[in-house]
């Protein structure tokens, strides 16, 4: 891979995914709020979905919350409450392990549906399968960075990288792409094809992820009214 | 107190005749799309039966309406909060499409293209969903009409609860009715409880509960809630949709579409007035059969002085004030005791009631003589039972069915006698606690129905009401989809319109204000 191929895609493409993200999903709440929704396709088939979902969503929570938390906290922290760089690697290989294996099977479970299920399959639009695919093939490449991943846990460097590179990343800073030149096929496609997931959100169903109504739990009671502006004058 | 109106329904089940226009005339105007097939904001169900979809009065499978908790407040049956967001990947009180039927149409091609045979050709159906051929159509929003179907399955019915039901299995015994259903526009409703987007609300002016389409996320948590399942999700647009209670008719001064069309006069609508302060109480109390008479506590007198002084003072309008002492649901419901709400034991104080059918008397064709006591035919005789009536109308509770059944006798006995042997017979309007002017109100009103007593609507006022004015040039009601039913999808999956005059964005969606 050439460096002005490398610094394009690590260096500019996770802005230009980023910017693409925000910007679409806020355009898209505001003039489409209509298409806004979760897609469910309960209705038509509880099979498969009723265990699949289930497995997906709570895997794939946890993962995305993993990440956040272990590319984005900077290491003088973890260090400072007694949390070596190894331990942090063989604590996220666990961890990450098995959410990974819960969000595979029911990710599995949900694209065999959405394919071979006739009702599902022809009210599915092109996206809706596409995306599917698109976190299937990122949750196997994420599995597959697994090995690698063990086989550094002694010094947990490779992880450390990583997160520089996030850290600079989401911090602006220019030399960000440098930090992974040397790390392993593996992770570049992982981080390839992670940005693109950003890419794509506004334009898939995953816009349901922003409505996520943790908000109820904090109505006061359970009715809504809704009443007119009283347009008077007097 | 606070004092806010709703324009409530009733439906005089006496003299439904179960012709389906209600369901097909709305169904032209609100449901005639892809998505919504399935979907009937209003049908008539044959009871006894299990209904559409199936078996929706069992809570014990659906957990729709609310429960009274050991602390004595309420919360829907689906359980609290949090209860709620925990099913939000997968619901399991949630009825897949089967439950309601799956849309089909039938190859009528086959009937044009068939190839000569020695037997005529026949139009098989074909799913609406998959494009793919179905062995046979299932159930329906009328499938057990006129008592289809085997007692065995219609058994199921749950208002059969506490009754010798084997013996209305017979020839002899058996019995039915018809049951016009739509959305109930609830003074505690549990869908919008239940919605976790807060996109569900009841319109403070006029007491139609809608989903806002914008706001709807599609976490289909009150098609469970509804303990009528009168939420229907829409598979095609990822939202749910209910019941408008046709609002831009409403706010006109018109009659819903189902009303306005029933062909057998049987429904009614009219302003009533209660204390939004005591909702929650109400809801609350603790024997179900308590229920429809704390309903009825929390209507309000529009003829009391105090309650029209503190309405305007809430933003009543005069006029609804007015509609509200003319209202033919408020003299059904409080004045004659002759509407009661649909399953009061669902905690969510409906607001379109219904008054208990009549029915031949059994041992009158048995004895050839009517059975009575005193001057009023024995109720208790009636082909329906009036515990079956109860177990719909009032939890269980007899003694209101009962007057009800037997002043809308003693109305017969006394309009007969007046009109044909030409005398007054007062006996037996004091049996069932009724003055000559009330039942000649009543008569007017339930059997003479003039399109005028049935519909006392108010307009909207001017002032509530939506800026028509921006609305010009525009597609109207729509759903998110332009003038056209679309084809193309633009990048955030919106329908384009395609046409002469594409461009632009639509009017009105549903819901939405």
């Amino acid at each position: 891979m050439g460096d002005w191929f490398h610094i394009l895609v690590f260096g500019y493409y996770p802005y230009l995914a980023a910017t693409v993200f925000l910007a679409g999903s806020l355009i898209r709440f505001d003039r489409e709020q209509y298409t806004w929704r979760s897609g469910s396709s309960q209705l038509l088939r509880r099979h498969q979905l009723m265990m699949g979902s289930v497995l997906f969503h709570v895997g794939i929570l946890f993962l995305f919350f993993g990440h956040l938390v272990g590319l984005l906290t900077p290491r003088e922290i973890y260090h400072a409450v007694g949390l070596t760089s190894s331990a942090k690697q063989v604590m996220a290989i666990v961890a990450g392990g098995v959410a990974g294996a819960v969000c595979f099977v029911g990710l599995t479970m949900l694209l065999h549906r959405r394919l071979l299920d006739p009702r599902i399959r022809k009210t599915s639009s092109a996206m809706d399968i596409a995306i599917l695919v698109i976190l299937w093939l990122q949750l196997v490449l994420g599995m597959v960075t697994l090995p690698f991943s063990w086989a550094h846990r002694e010094s947990g460097d490779v992880m450390v990288t990583l997160s520089l590179w996030a850290q600079k990343i989401v911090t602006f800073q220019a030399d960000a792409a440098l930090h992974v030149v040397d790390v392993s096929w593996v992770y570049k496609a992982h981080i390839a094809l992670g940005l693109t997931i950003f890419l794509v959100f506004p334009f898939s169903r995953l816009v349901h992820i922003w409505s996520a109504p943790v908000g109820y739990l904090g109505r006061r009671g359970y009715q809504v009214v809704r009443s007119r502006d009283h347009k008077r004058t007097a | 107190m606070k004092v806010r109106a709703q324009i409530g329904k009733v439906l005089n089940l006496d003299k439904c005749i179960g012709c389906h226009t209600c369901s097909v005339t709305c169904k032209n105007v609100w449901t005639s799309r892809e998505g919504m097939e399935y979907a009937w904001f209003n049908n008539v169900e044959t009871k006894p039966g299990v209904g559409y979809p199936r078996q929706w009065e069992n809570q014990d499978v659906w957990n729709g309406g609310w429960v009274r908790k050991k602390n004595g407040r309420i919360a829907p049956k689906m359980g609290g909060k949090l209860r709620i967001l925990a099913k939000i990947f997968a619901n399991p009180d949630m009825p897949q499409i089967d439950d309601y039927y799956e849309p089909f149409t039938f190859d009528y091609e086959h009937l044009h293209n068939a190839p000569e045979s020695r037997t005529p050709p026949t139009a098989r159906p074909r799913s609406l969903i998959s494009g793919e051929r179905m062995d046979k159509v299932k159930w329906g929003p009328n499938w057990e009409e006129i008592l289809g179907g085997e007692f065995a399955k219609r058994s199921q019915d749950v208002n059969f609860e506490a009754m010798e039901k084997e013996i209305y299995g017979q020839f002899e015994n058996t019995f039915m009715m018809y049951l016009p259903r739509l959305c109930e526009h609830c003074l505690n409703p549990s869908c919008v409880a239940a919605c976790p987007s807060g996109a569900i609300y009841k319109r403070e002016e006029d007491g139609i509960v809608l989903i806002d389409q914008d706001k709807c996320r599609g976490w289909r948590m009150c098609v469970s809630a509804c303990p009528y399942k009168k939420i229907y999700y829409n598979w095609r647009s990822g939202k749910s949709e209910k019941c408008i209670f046709c609002y831009p008719r409403i706010e006109a001064g018109e009659p819903t579409v189902c009303s306005e069309t029933c062909v057998g006069r049987i429904r009614y609508l009219g302003v009533l007035m209660y204390d939004a302060d005591r909702i929650e109480e109400a809801a609350s109390v603790e024997d179900p059969q308590d229920l429809y008479q704390a309903q009825l506590d929390i209507f309000l007198d529009p003829h009391d002085p105090d309650v029209i002084r503190q309405a305007l003072k809430d933003g009543v309008p005069q006029a609804w004030i007015d509609a509200a002492q003319r209202s033919p649901v408020w003299r059904m419901a409080m004045d004659w005791k002759v509407a009661f709400p649909l399953h009061p034991e669902y905690r969510t104080l409906p607001m379109v009631w219904y008054v208990p059918p009549l029915s031949p008397i059994q041992s009158a064709a048995e004895n050839g003589m009517l059975g009575s006591q005193g001057l009023i035919p024995d109720v208790s005789q009636l082909r329906i039972p009036v515990r079956y009536l109860a177990n719909l109308l009032t939890a269980g509770d007899d003694k209101p069915v009962t007057l009800a059944l037997e002043r809308m006798l003693a109305m017969r006995i006394y309009m007969r006698a007046r009109h044909v042997e030409g005398r007054r017979e007062t006996d037996v309007l004091d049996a069932v606690g009724l003055t000559e002017a009330q039942v000649e109100d009543m008569y007017q009103t339930m059997a003479i129905a003039n399109y005028e007593d049935r519909f006392v609507i108010p307009t909207t006022h001017r002032e509530y009401a939506e800026e028509a004015f921006d609305l010009r040039g525009e597609c109207g009601f729509s759903f998110g989809d332009g003038c056209s039913g679309g084809g193309k999808i633009d990048l955030f999956s919106h329908e384009v319109r395609v046409g002469p005059s594409a461009g632009g964005r639509s009017g009105v969606h549903a819901g939405e204000r």
